[in-house]
């Protein structure tokens, strides 16, 4: 029982909690557990059975799968690599080199597509293409998803560089390094857990992302959202929930390496 | 000390200024070989620029700084052969105790095996061997300190740079720490450079002093000097503890000045150049150069009343009004041995100072 009057408790908080949880997580959790379901229906369980992920692998529709998932990883890992890279580099360019003109124009422009609606930089990054008469294919895709993956990795990368005094980049080249060897002995090691954070943030959203894909890919060309939503469209088999759960699970895989990274950061 | 020896530092007319504001005022002093040179002053005086100026992370606006002869102008930090401890001692987090000394060695192109084992000396100095594959979160704040220090030695610098580094130490360990520093610098001779606000450090340690305000040099000189005569009002008042006070003079003759304070009381001073009579100034009185007698005075001495007596351990300060005149404090030694009487509250005593103990300022 609570005290009368202890200061850490608030009464009907608990209450609260539990309804937010169920609201956020009881819908993974109905396509989590009916993509183990034996019957074809989505709603009747009919007992357990891995019949859904074998059709995944094995089924009719697997190549078209396979494809689509190829393609989301090697984009999402490639957007991911590409916009940490520039990310890390704009980082280093607002945060250490001391006031430039505009630098808090620079700090806003890079993050404030976060803000911008999605379908508006789906249509913005359509008309470009059209523009430059850019035919539509697996690089429009990449292309796009490197740039809207950049703000998204900049978050953590910047984050913790604005934690890392100038005073060591300062000590190493009092130690006779050059800036180069500072930035690479010294900023880099310990802009890393920074850079993975955005990295793996990059992965995820570029991993997910649907609106923007479906305007710029090309026809025949399908992400695994795009795949899943064309097969949505008719009608909903539990081979999407068994997909669906095969995602959250890399999604889950990558936050709590994310997480683990962090903690073993905090450590040392 | 000789005074011909070879010059490690010499700034000539440096001026600092950020934008309109200017951070130091035209300053030029010579730090000499092999010396425990210290550069004091409030927060703000412009010490640490001056030091970050010569370690190469802030530009001469004007002027110029030359090392060993040799034109500092716009030589990158890396190509100084200046070390600095910095106050946050800004080890490197992600290596080791012996990396971390190693550094420098490994930048300047040494080899792996000498870098180790001349880091594996630098830490021996500072008796830090047993800590090597440490990292540096898990030392405390004063085995990090020896750390930052022996990083900053290990490369041999021709001058080391000290940014307030025993700021963040507690009293005892700040001053056990100041011992060795003294003693590392001898056994060394490396010319230190030290930036400190805390003037006891600075007389504790150094062999010239620097005194500096507002970007300005007030004073240059050794510790005693610059305690015992004190070239301006800042200088006395920041340095030590004194009755500040102002006189009108009355005569001057012979660099001696006969001086009267509020209420009528007359004394003799130290004469600075340029005062003569009639003029209001300041002068300042070391409490410890004062002692009391009972009254009645004799001639010399100066007839008041015991409103205080403080205890401080070391010393007893008593402090005196004088018969419709100002407050001064006195100060004597706790010791059984010392004639050192204490006087009750509300007695009626007599203040007398030694000669040569009031000295007069220029403002």
């Amino acid at each position: 029982m609570a005290k009368p009057h202890d200061l850490r408790r608030y009464p009907g908080f608990l209450a609260i909690t539990i309804l937010c949880l169920v609201i956020l997580y009881a819908p993974l959790m109905v396509v989590a557990v009916y993509s183990f379901n034996a019957s074809a229906s989505i709603t009747i369980w009919e007992g357990f059975s891995l019949r859904w992920y074998a059709d995944v692998f094995t089924g009719p529709e697997s190549a078209k799968y396979r494809d689509a998932a190829w393609n989301s990883f090697i984009i999402a890992i490639t957007a991911a690599t590409s916009a940490s890279i520039i990310a890390t580099l704009a980082a280093t360019a607002v945060l250490r080199s001391g006031k430039f003109r505009l630098r808090t124009v620079s700090i806003g422009l890079i993050s404030l597509p976060l803000m911008v609606p999605e379908i508006v930089t789906a249509v913005a990054t359509l008309i470009f293409f059209n523009a430059l008469a850019f035919e539509r294919g697996i690089l429009t895709i990449l292309l796009a998803h490197i740039a809207f993956c950049i703000p998204f990795a900049y978050m953590p990368i910047s984050a913790r560089m604005q934690g890392i005094e100038a005073s060591y980049e300062q000590a190493a080249m009092d130690l006779y390094a050059t800036k180069r060897m500072a930035f690479t002995r010294i900023l880099m090691p310990l802009m890393m857990p920074g850079i993975v954070s955005g990295f793996i943030l990059a992965f995820i959203i570029s991993l997910d992302d649907f609106i923007i894909t479906n305007f710029v890919k090309g026809a025949g060309v399908e992400t695994l959202p795009t795949a899943i939503f064309g097969a949505v469209k008719q009608g909903i088999k539990p081979n999407i929930m068994a997909i669906s759960t095969l995602l959250l699970l890399v999604s889950i895989v990558m936050v709590a390496l994310s997480w683990l990274i962090g903690r073993k950061d905090q450590k040392t | 000390m000789p005074q011909d020896r070879e010059i490690a530092i010499d700034v000539r007319d440096a001026v600092k200024r950020y934008g309109t504001f200017a951070a130091l005022k035209r300053i030029s002093l010579t730090i000499r070989d092999n010396e425990f040179f210290t550069l004091l002053g409030p927060s703000g005086c412009g010490k640490t620029t001056l030091l970050r100026m010569i370690a190469g992370f802030e530009d001469v606006t004007e002027g110029a700084i030359y090392l060993y002869g040799e034109a500092l102008d716009t030589l990158p930090p890396y190509k100084r052969p200046v070390n600095t401890v910095f106050q946050n001692y800004a080890l490197f987090p992600h290596m080791n105790v012996l990396e971390n000394v190693g550094f420098g060695l490994e930048m300047l192109g040494k080899s792996k095996a000498e870098a180790r084992a001349r880091a594996g000396e630098a830490l021996e100095m500072v008796q830090l061997s047993q800590f090597a594959s440490r990292k540096p979160s898990q030392l405390s704040g004063g085995q990090q300190q020896r750390v930052a220090l022996a990083r900053a030695l290990a490369p041999r610098p021709r001058v080391l740079l000290l940014d307030e580094p025993l700021s963040a130490l507690d009293l005892k360990l700040r001053k056990s720490m100041q011992v060795e520093l003294k003693h590392l610098q001898r056994e060394t001779g490396i010319t230190f450079i030290f930036v400190t606000h805390d003037q006891e450090e600075a007389l504790t340690m150094s062999d010239r002093i620097a005194v500096m305000s507002e970007g300005e040099l007030q004073q240059l000189g050794e510790a005693r000097e610059i305690y015992e005569r004190p070239r301006n009002v800042f200088v006395a008042d920041f340095i030590g503890d004194t009755n500040l006070m102002e006189v009108t003079v009355d005569k001057v003759s012979g660099g001696r000045a006969q001086c009267h304070l509020g209420g009528g009381h007359s004394l003799t001073c130290d004469a600075v150049d340029g005062v003569e009579a009639g003029a209001r100034v300041h002068m300042s009185l070391r409490p410890e150069r004062l002692f009391l007698s009972a009254q009645p005075a004799e001639p010399g001495s100066l007839p008041g009343t015991v409103r205080e007596t403080i205890y401080i351990g070391t010393d007893i300060a008593t402090i005196v009004d004088l018969e419709d005149g100002p407050q001064f404090t006195v100060r004597s030694s706790n010791s059984t041995r010392g004639n050192a009487r204490v006087f009750e509250p509300g007695q009626n005593v007599a203040v007398n100072m030694e000669t040569g103990a009031a000295r007069l300022l220029a403002d």
